[in-house]
């Protein structure tokens, strides 16, 4: 039995600044997009580049700053906690058209005041035609951006609306050196460009660019030095005076120079994390291996007397809560994709080195403690896991999962390293692989992964075989042939891989014309400083100067497809007791189930618009019976009803993903092969390639919403399965057996990353015992090859009882899909379909 | 491939459960063996009791319980969680219905799963033939072996049978286990209105602590969850009167165990 290491008492300064982050609804203030617009109107004369370190400048002399009460790391995009800015070069009409509605919307929703409200429609005319959003749309096919925004079969909104974000930096080389040696290296390497060259004025724009982005960051941290020395001055209390002071000393160093102490390798760290957040909107900026590039700095301080075990925990502790103090805001159906206000900031502790060594050390175990003082959504906390981690890192772990906050994700090395490998890193690089945003491994600071591309629904492509390509009336994809006359399962599977392979080119293309609108209007020259190998190929990450480039959009429904297809297979081809006919009128008529109170409502709307339309007149009580009809299937015969029943039972009795069973799971790999294959012979523009990643964020629920019901049985507008996992409820042989299941898909294919959620019962995991065989459990799945799982063990009552009294679960943290987010803030739909994750208990 | 190899003696089971977590160390396998010798009135698997396969309506579907496996399909299942085997320190739980009803099955499998490395354990009642524990118990690395009441009257009361053969055996088990460093732990399932008072509790283990070889004394509080299960084959539930022990009621009756033994008592599998 193992002892749980590192419990270190809480200083009781983390209970008060994480009291008043959440304090009050997070608020959209104007500063930023003020400053962007003044320093453009001004700068339409020069390079993109330029004008984008010009107006990190003027944001960065400019913005209002603030120290919040107790701090001691600082540094805040919002005077308010958990405030945002605004990023009206990529996109703003959203927000435009949200202004009534954003403080009430189910997934996050932000306060904005009248006076902001003012502001931002000051400066919003400017950027009529110039966003990166116009310009990635207007590079697309129309047919492209039709399937794109009308029919939700891939969504590539994430990068179309914002900045591109998923990053890992070198934050090691800020902290060690500041960024004064990064303007040195611009500036040598500028002298050395040869002027007569035809790259030579893109280069030299692209230094000169770093150089005043570099600045800009130190005259950021100067004004936080001064505006905390003169807060000391006019501080009452001696021991927060003395705070100031240190604070303004650590802020009149870094991050322009090295640092020479624990506090201020922190506070350079934190400033790195919090302005690359501030020069574009990218979410998952991630720290990746936090434990590593810190744990010099704090050995040395420790070994010095300077820090005890104590005081470093409670820098780490602060930094955590500053993890918290970063919001962002996305459009409403953005916002439900990527439901619980999650930045996916993905900090990393454990595993191997670039020689193959394990190096978990102190800041690994302190990094699961903070965790456990913190309680919040951020960072999303990872774990590398391969033969040679200690067995009490793994206890500490599984001890951080009991309390139910989601984290940490667990990672197998043994699958990530030769998976990185196949796509072409060195054995170093992806040795030393990090995790950015949910669950994407890439090697640190010289990777451009595009991680999180575009959300692509595998449950579309099938519904598009029934219909022969049409949706919505039109011909989007391929003319396969009519199923009715379909007589071999092969022309089915040969169907659905037609449509899938279709709608998959379309996905690349509108990733491609997003990509390049990055280029071309919003490259980043702070985020490309910190970037391999970019100064030296003089140009920025979005121009391709990283080291390693790639797009990994995601797919998600293998389970769906794969028991839908096995009982087209069984029921329509082999056994004959269900015709073709009779199966797509059922999935017509959903099987004869009623609708969802919302979706009922929805297409009641419709209904009578088009009958309006066609001149019909609509009194209250056709109103009533046209909702009925959607919501009890009021239309559907008794008779028919029954014959429905009769297809769903026979479906439901033929084998499913998730149960162990060798023919069935490795029909459900070949299905997750006919999404990451077919990606992998298409190109990006920054000379990477496409690989696929199999995770839904939280979108298998709005993109379930909108698609039909399915031959496995899953009825109309219900989520889909939520990564790799089986469908909720269909896993009925316990955890061994689902893992067993999950392990036989070709996991390291799919090198953009993989999610398997599983719910265990808090019971599960009681007890010294508890633990021990959890740990076991997940060796077990890694033995097998698992590539990632994250658990929530909150039991079921408990998240019932919260949906029913919100008010007593304020910071009730659970795991979403690649992050955890505050269970009372998600989105009703994503609320139940958490509960009804398949719950493992102990047995 | 020999027909007389082990791995073809065939058994009837009623279910395997996987990823178990309280019926001996590690993650284990349980194979369910279908027939007891006993009626217990509380016995949450009533459908284990009989050795002919029954029908069980839940939740109104019906379905047959009892298959006859033969030990090569058996341990194919268990095969398939051996890595979280090897890392919990767990393995495969023969229990029932009662494993020693079906000897030769019994003994077949146990030594299958020996010869395939797996370690073994065994829920037992010990109601059986001597022989029959003789020829099995060196192909055991853990007994969880039940004693339920000292008076074999009341015994038969709850159980329909004595209880003189059990605690024979148990004797002869507990020398066997302290002559060859096998575990022993016993179990005393915990019914109120049968066995709930400290006095009774006290009895049994005073017996259990004269058992050479026993480390450990688990007090199993009474549950009802398989009380749908009666029902469901068209049986009447006995016991519908009581409710379950209170977890301070267990701890005072564990206060009593340890009263009147050295031995490890704990309240929970």
């Amino acid at each position: 039995m193992s002892e749980i290491k590192f419990n270190i008492q809480k200083s009781p300064r983390i209970d008060r600044l994480v009291h008043h982050l959440y304090e009050n609804m997070p608020v959209i203030e104007a500063d930023r997009a003020e400053l962007v617009t003044e320093s453009y109107k001004q700068t339409e004369h020069l390079p993109i580049v330029r004008r984008r370190s010009a107006a990190l400048m003027h944001i960065l002399k400019n913005i209002p700053i603030v120290i919040r009460p107790d701090e001691l790391i600082v540094g805040s995009n919002s005077i308010a906690p958990r405030g945002c800015q605004t990023f009206p070069e990529y996109s703003y009409e959203w927000l435009a058209k949200e202004y009534d509605t954003i403080a009430t919307r189910e997934a996050d929703p932000f306060y904005i005041s009248p006076e902001t409200v003012r502001r931002l429609e000051a400066v919003h005319p400017y950027w009529k035609g110039k966003t990166t959003s116009e310009l990635a749309a207007s590079s697309m096919d129309e047919k492209v951006l039709d399937v794109f925004l009308h029919h939700g079969i891939f969504t590539v909104g994430n990068y179309f609306y914002n900045a591109v974000g998923h990053v890992c930096v070198n934050y090691e080389k800020i902290i060690k050196y500041g960024f004064e040696q990064i303007i040195e290296e611009a500036k040598e390497t500028r002298e050395a460009l040869q002027s007569g060259q035809g790259d030579y004025i893109n280069r030299r724009n692209f230094l000169d660019a770093v150089i005043e982005s570099c600045e800009a960051v130190c005259v950021y941290a100067r004004r936080y030095s001064e505006l905390a020395r003169k807060e000391a001055a006019a501080a009452t209390d001696p021991q927060r005076r003395a705070e100031l002071l240190k604070i303004a000393d650590v802020c009149a160093r870094v991050p322009e120079k090295g640092a020479r102490s624990f506090h201020e390798a922190c506070q350079s760290f934190w400033f790195v994390q919090q302005l690359l957040q501030m020069e574009s909107s990218g979410h998952s900026i991630s720290p990746g291996r936090f434990d590593q590039y810190m744990y010099p700095f704090f050995k040395a301080d420790l070994d010095r007397g300077i820090v005890t075990y104590e005081s470093a925990q409670e820098l780490i502790d602060c930094i955590w809560v500053k993890l918290n103090d970063l919001n962002k805001v996305r459009d409403a159906a953005s916002a439900e994709g990527f439901a619980g206000y999650g930045l996916f900031q993905n900090l990393i502790v454990g595993g191997q080195n670039e020689h193959g060594l394990d190096v978990t050390n102190d800041l690994s175990y302190m990094c699961m403690e903070a965790q456990l003082h913190v309680r919040l959504p951020q960072p999303s906390l990872s774990i590398r896991v391969w033969n040679c981690t200690p067995h009490s890192l793994l206890i500490k772990a599984a001890s951080v999962t009991r309390e139910g906050l989601g984290v940490p994700a667990f990672y197998n090395d043994e699958v990530i390293i030769p998976s990185m490998l196949s796509r072409g890193y060195t054995i170093e690089d992806a040795r030393n692989y990090c995790i950015i945003g949910c669950v994407e491994p890439q090697a640190p600071a010289k990777t451009d992964g595009w991680h999180d591309a575009a959300f692509f629904n595998m449950l579309r492509p099938l519904e598009l075989v029934f219909s022969s390509g049409v949706d919505k009336g039109e011909q989007i994809g391929p003319r396969t042939p009519n199923v009715l006359s379909m007589t071999k399962f092969e022309e089915f599977y040969d169907a659905y891989r037609t449509q899938q392979e279709a709608m998959i080119a379309m996905m690349v293309q509108a990733n491609n014309a997003i990509d390049i609108a990055h280029a071309t209007r919003s490259p980043l020259p702070l985020e490309s400083c910190l970037i391999d190998d970019c100064i030296k190929n003089g140009k920025s990450v979005q121009e391709g100067g990283a080291h390693y480039n790639f797009t990994g959009p995601q797919g998600f429904g293998i389970a769906n497809v794969a028991d839908g297809l096995a009982a087209v297979r069984k029921l329509v081809f082999e056994d004959r007791s269900v015709s073709m006919a009779e199966l797509k009128e059922a999935l017509e008529n959903n099987f004869g189930k009623g609708r969802t109170e919302k979706k009922s409502t929805e297409l009641t709307v419709l209904a009578a618009q088009m009958l309006d339309k066609q001149g019909v007149e609509v009194n209250e009580s056709h109103i009533v019976n046209i909702y009925n009809g959607f919501r009890n299937a009021s239309s559907v015969s008794d008779e028919k009803k029954a014959q429905y029943q009769r297809i769903l039972d026979l479906i439901d009795s033929v084998p499913k993903y998730g149960n162990d069973l060798y023919e069935t799971d490795m029909f459900a790999r070949e299905i997750g092969q006919t999404y990451t294959k077919p990606l992998l012979q298409y190109t990006n523009p920054r000379g990477g390639i496409f690989h696929a990643g199999l995770y839904p964020v939280s979108a298998n629920v709005p993109l379930g919403y909108d698609t039909g019901a399915t031959p496995d049985g899953r009825l109309a507008n219900t989520p889909i399965a939520d990564g790799v996992g089986p469908m909720s409820g269909r896993d009925v042989k316990g955890p061994t057996a689902t893992a067993n299941s999950v392990s036989r898909l070709d996991l390291g294919d799919a090198s953009n990353g993989t999610l398997l959620n599983q719910k265990f019962h808090p019971s599960a995991l009681a007890g010294e015992q508890g633990l021990e065989k959890f740990v076991a459990y997940l060796r077990g799945f890694f033995d097998r090859k698992g590539m990632h799982v994250q658990y929530n063990v909150v039991s079921k009552e408990t998240l019932l009882d919260a949906q029913k009294h919100p008010e007593n679960y304020k910071t009730l943290v659970v795991r979403v899909a690649g992050y955890s987010a505050l269970f009372t803030t998600l989105s009703r739909s994503l609320q139940d379909d958490i509960i009804n994750r398949t719950e493992q208990g102990g047995l | 491939m020999a027909t007389d190899s082990i791995y073809d003696v065939t058994g009837r089971i009623f279910d395997i459960q996987r990823f178990s977590m309280h019926d001996g160390p590690g993650i284990r396998s349980i194979v369910f063996f279908k027939g007891c010798y006993l009626r217990c009135r509380w016995c949450c698997n009533p459908e284990s009791q009989e050795y002919g396969i029954q029908q069980l309506t839940l939740g109104g579907k019906t379905k047959a319980v009892g298959r006859d496996v033969t030990v090569r399909e058996v341990l194919e299942e268990l095969e398939q969680d051996r890595m979280y085997y090897i890392r919990s320190g767990g393995g495969v739980t023969l229990s029932g219905g009662e494993a020693m009803a079906q000897p030769d099955f019994a003994y077949a499998l146990l030594k299958a799963c020996r010869s395939a490395g797996l370690d073994t354990a065994i829920e037992t009642t010990a109601y059986a033939d001597r022989d029959v524990v003789e020829r099995l118990i060196p192909y055991i690395d853990h007994i969880l072996m039940d004693i339920k009441h000292i008076n074999s009257q009341k015994h038969i009361e709850f159980t329909s049978r004595p209880n003189e053969k059990i605690l024979a055996n148990a004797q002869y088990i507990a020398r066997y286990c302290a002559q060859h460093s096998n575990d022993l732990t016993i179990r005393v399932p915990v019914v109120p209105t049968f066995n709930d008072t400290a006095a009774e509790i006290a009895d049994i283990t005073r017996f259990a602590n004269e058992l050479p070889g026993v480390r450990q004394l688990h007090l199993l509080p009474y549950h009802r969850l398989g009380q749908d299960k009666y029902a469901g084959i068209g049986r009447e539930y006995s016991l519908s009167e009581i409710t379950p022990p209170s977890n301070e009621k267990m701890h005072e009756l564990a206060e009593a165990a340890r009263a009147v033994s050295s031995l490890h008592v704990q309240v929970g599998g």
